[in-house]
């Protein structure tokens, strides 16, 4: 069964359209949100990727961006709904429940922080950099939890979903067609991206630096940037999460979510621009009904994860199209 | 005198106890194949690695059309004008040969920070890239992704990339290894017509392109050059009879 | 802050070093020879701990639980070799991270279905439990202190293996050279599995030793294998000696660091915050001792040149 990749895209991208509103039509919002759910992990997928895929960047922590994402939410919400501002000492920062203002914060904070790590780590490759990413995940997950005003291990919860102008985010039909859209808008860019001069330097840094470097590309540079996009959208899509679920907690920052992050993107297809989607639908179904089927379900997983690294590298995306996926 | 393109300045490089390069000074003029040989391990590439830029040399330094280039890393360098092909080649495997060649053409017009328009969609990129192509008589083969090409395919390939940067100069590291008969003769009878455009230091193995090819000939034994001359000079050349033409051939 | 009560912490701090240098000296070992990483390891810690608790339980000795645990864990170390692993040597470290990380899943999950989700017991045996008196008047658990023996005559036993032994010059072989041993006949496959075995016995024993003073549950391998792995990043990866160094520091450092640091900053922030904000960074500690290494020696104090 070979299909071309463009029309696996389409298909992918309408089928995730059409589930929500079958579910609606059966009033089954709780299906919805499952797919809300798929719809936020592939775009935090999608950034790992940029990173992962194109870039042949191993980070085992991508998860400090998830949760930082998560953390600016929580924070400017909590300060919100408490009335009370965020005092910095040189500043006070009123909260806010505003989505595009708390999107566009945890988007620069994390690509700042991103852009940090990325100069601390990049200077590393091979093992050190997986170890080093991984490193600065634990950092954070350690922080998080011995950080009280924020609800430390127990987490924070926030009470109402926030506001985006114009719609009414509590229904879950407009917050996924929000997620959806902001999901779709990024898989765009991407596709420029990849295209462009800049995703073409890239991609070839990854697989041949020196090539690379003898017409004049230097590949940190360009691994640098990438990262700090990566970081941004991951940290984007962290807010969301936390704005789905109502709820941040320091397992945002957890290694076992950056570990699945990968495993997203493994089960898609490395460095295809809809591995990610396919890849985190794949997953939340999985959790979904094998969840349901048995409380061990990860075991599964991981003999699935197990067969697709040993015997079908390029994914799903490979098995389908025979294309296999990118070497990283 | 010509004022030599590219010229290396006593250069000195030791590993530990081992002198790889012993206050190596060549030059490479306007027009001409300048060929160095040796033997195994009398640190051609490591030479080569300190023209590049990719090692740092402990002395001495290298200069490309009069300029000091021994700061610069091997990003800049490239940027400069210094092209260069690798002995075992260094391609992106998993992409198309016309995606290869417009690396080079990226690297080249500094186009590596534009994000939006598609690099296979920019005429001048394509242009640049085709034009490279036909001169070493891939374009047929184009949209072949590069796994694909065969050994000698590949080698052309390399060449071709070099070729998009419009180099001042070309540092070619065993362009002939793993060609055949028919394949060498092709591809020195390639070089014979670049040289026109960019001088050629060519570090070689094949005796008989070096002998059809070379203006000047330098001979690197244990790191140091013995002898330096025209085909018919070196063949005479008692030294390096004795330290490696009596050897190989 | 009396220096018994240092003396005590330095004496912890060591112990859990120890403890440390068995997982750190199997991963290394593992990487340097065979270049893999190993992300189960920590799933093989656990399933020294069950079954050292598991057979206690059955037979009520303790060290007939120590036993079981090494063979339980050397024998999973094996199959996992032979079934899994062997097959990802030649791999991108991409892909083994992945398998390694699906056989956690499968560890985790699979132990949770087979011992239930409430911690296992393991007692310390009779023969090591109550305090011994040390000199300067301190007193010290004495099972803690047999730690710190058994720790040190491991390192010792290591170092004799790898040094002194056959297999030891094989193994460093291995580390320089693998396609050399092979062409020089050496038996790869088995050497590799041995290896891994090893490696496997050593996270399986202090699993169990461990398990003693803390309790056994599933999971309780990962934050001990990510610990390890900072290890070995310190000490540079492929190195023993690296990894007991290593070991030390970061066992010293956690230690150290979660006792001094609220004390430090109390002297400048009110109790409540100086003892949360103290644990924070104590936590942090070691991260932030990895980064420093590493900006001063990126492959680590004993690693390879970069």
């Amino acid at each position: 069964m070979r299909l071309r990749e463009p029309y696996l895209n389409a298909a992918v991208l309408l089928g995730l359209i059409a589930l929500p509103l079958a579910a609606l039509l059966a009033d089954a919002p709780f299906t919805i949100t499952l797919a809300t759910r798929a719809v936020i992990l592939a775009l935090a997928a999608v950034g790992l990727n940029i990173a992962l895929g194109i870039g042949g960047l191993v980070s085992f922590g991508h998860a400090v961006f998830f949760g930082i994402g998560g953390y600016v939410m929580g924070i400017l919400a909590s300060h919100a709904q408490t009335y009370t501002p965020l005092d910095l000492g040189f500043v006070s920062i009123e909260g806010t429940k505003s989505m595009p203002v708390i999107w566009l914060s945890a988007m620069l904070i994390s690509g700042i922080i991103a852009f940090f790590i990325g100069l601390l780590s990049l200077r590393t490759s091979g093992v050190y950099f997986i170890m080093i990413t991984l490193a600065f995940g634990q950092l954070f997950y350690y922080f998080s939890i011995s950080w009280p005003q924020y609800g430390g291990e127990d987490g924070l919860s926030i009470y109402m979903r926030n506001d985006f102008p114009g719609l009414n985010t509590l229904k879950p039909l407009q917050f996924f067609c929000l997620c959806f859209g902001l999901l779709c808008s990024v898989l765009f860019i991407q596709s420029k991206l990849q295209s462009a001069p800049f995703g073409l330097a890239l991609n070839a840094a990854r697989q041949t630096p020196l090539r690379a470097q003898a017409v004049g590309i230097e590949p940190l540079k360009l691994r640098l940037l990438a990262f700090v996009i990566s970081g941004a959208i991951t940290g984007l899509a962290g807010a969301l999460f936390a704005d789905l679920n109502r709820f941040v907690s320091p397992t945002m920052f957890s290694w076992q979510l950056s570990g699945e992050l990968i495993v997203l993107i493994i089960i898609g297809g490395v460095g295809r621009l809809m591995g990610p989607v396919i890849g985190a639908c794949m997953f939340v179904a999985l959790e979904h009904f094998l969840g349901g089927l048995t409380e061990f379900w990860h075991v599964y997983l991981g003999l699935i994860l197990l067969c697709i690294v040993l015997f079908a590298r390029g994914g799903l995306i490979g098995l389908l199209t025979g294309k296999d996926g990118a070497k990283v | 005198m010509a004022q030599p393109v590219l010229a290396t300045h006593k250069l000195q490089k030791s590993f530990g106890a081992l002198l790889a390069t012993d206050r190596v000074s060549v030059t490479l003029m306007p027009g001409e194949i300048h060929a160095v040989i040796g033997p195994n391990g009398a640190g051609k590439s490591t030479l080569i690695k300190q023209i590049c830029g990719s090692l740092q040399p402990d002395s001495g330094s290298v200069d490309l059309l009069g300029k000091d280039i021994s700061q610069l890393g091997t990003a800049a360098r490239a940027r400069q004008g210094l092209a260069r092909s690798f002995q075992i080649s260094e391609l992106a495997m998993e992409d198309t040969v016309l995606q290869n060649v417009v690396l080079g053409g990226i690297g080249a017009t500094r186009a590596t920070w534009r994000f939006w328009r598609p690099a296979l969609h920019t005429q001048a990129l394509i242009a640049r890239a085709e034009s490279a192509l036909a001169r070493v008589n891939l374009l047929e083969q184009k949209d072949t992704i590069c796994a694909k090409l065969s050994h000698g395919q590949r080698r052309q390939l390399e060449i071709a990339v070099a070729l998009t940067l419009a180099p001042k100069a070309f540092i070619m590291d065993e362009p002939m290894a793993g060609l055949g008969g028919e394949g060498s003769k092709t591809m020195t009878k390639f070089l014979d017509g670049l040289r026109g455009e960019a001088p050629i230091l060519l570090v070689e193995h094949d005796m008989d392109a070096v002998f059809a090819l070379a203006d000047r000939i330098s001979v690197l034994v244990y790191g140091k050059i013995i002898a330096t001359g025209s085909a018919r000079e070196i063949r005479a050349n008692r030294a390096v009879r004795e330290a490696y033409l009596g050897e190989a051939e | 802050m009396s220096a018994i009560l240092i003396i005590e912490q330095i004496l912890n701090g060591l112990q859990f070093g120890v403890m440390l240098f068995l997982m750190a000296a199997g991963l290394t070992l593992i990487f340097g020879v065979m270049g893999l990483i190993n992300l189960a390891h920590g799933s093989l810690y656990m399933v020294g701990a069950f079954a050292a608790a598991s057979m206690a339980g059955l037979t009520g000795s303790f060290f007939i639980g120590l036993l079981a645990a090494l063979i339980a864990a050397a024998l999973a170390g094996a199959i996992i070799e032979i079934v899994v692993i062997r097959r990802l040597y030649k791999a991108a470290h991409l892909d083994q991270v992945l398998a390694t990380f699906a056989l956690i899943l499968i560890f985790s999950e699979g132990t949770r279905w087979l011992f239930g989700s409430f911690p296992l017991f393991l007692e310390i045996p009779k023969l090591l439990s109550g305090p011994i008196s040390l000199p300067g008047g301190i007193q010290y658990p004495l099972y803690r202190l047999s730690l710190i023996a058994i720790g040190l005559a491991v390192a010792l036993g290591l170092w004799a293996l790898i040094e002194k032994t056959r297999i030891g010059i094989q193994i460093r072989a291995g580390e320089n050279d693998r396609e050399m041993i092979a062409a020089l006949g050496v038996d790869i496959s088995k050497l590799y599995t041995l290896v891994f075995a090893l490696g496997a016995a050593l996270a399986g024993t202090a699993g169990a030793l461990v398990g003693a003073i803390q309790s056994v549950q599933v999971g309780m391998g990962e934050p001990v294998l990510i610990l390890a792995f900072v290890v070995i990043v310190i000490g540079g990866i492929g190195s023993i000696r690296g990894a007991f160094i290593g070991a030390l520091l970061v066992g010293l450092t956690d230690t150290l660091g979660g006792v001094f640091l609220p004390e430090l900053l109390k002297l400048f922030m009110e109790t409540g915050s100086a003892q949360k904000t103290g644990s924070a960074f104590a936590s942090m500690g070691i991260y932030i001792l990895m980064g420093g290494v590493l900006i001063w020696k990126p492959t680590g104090l004993f690693g390879a040149r970069a």
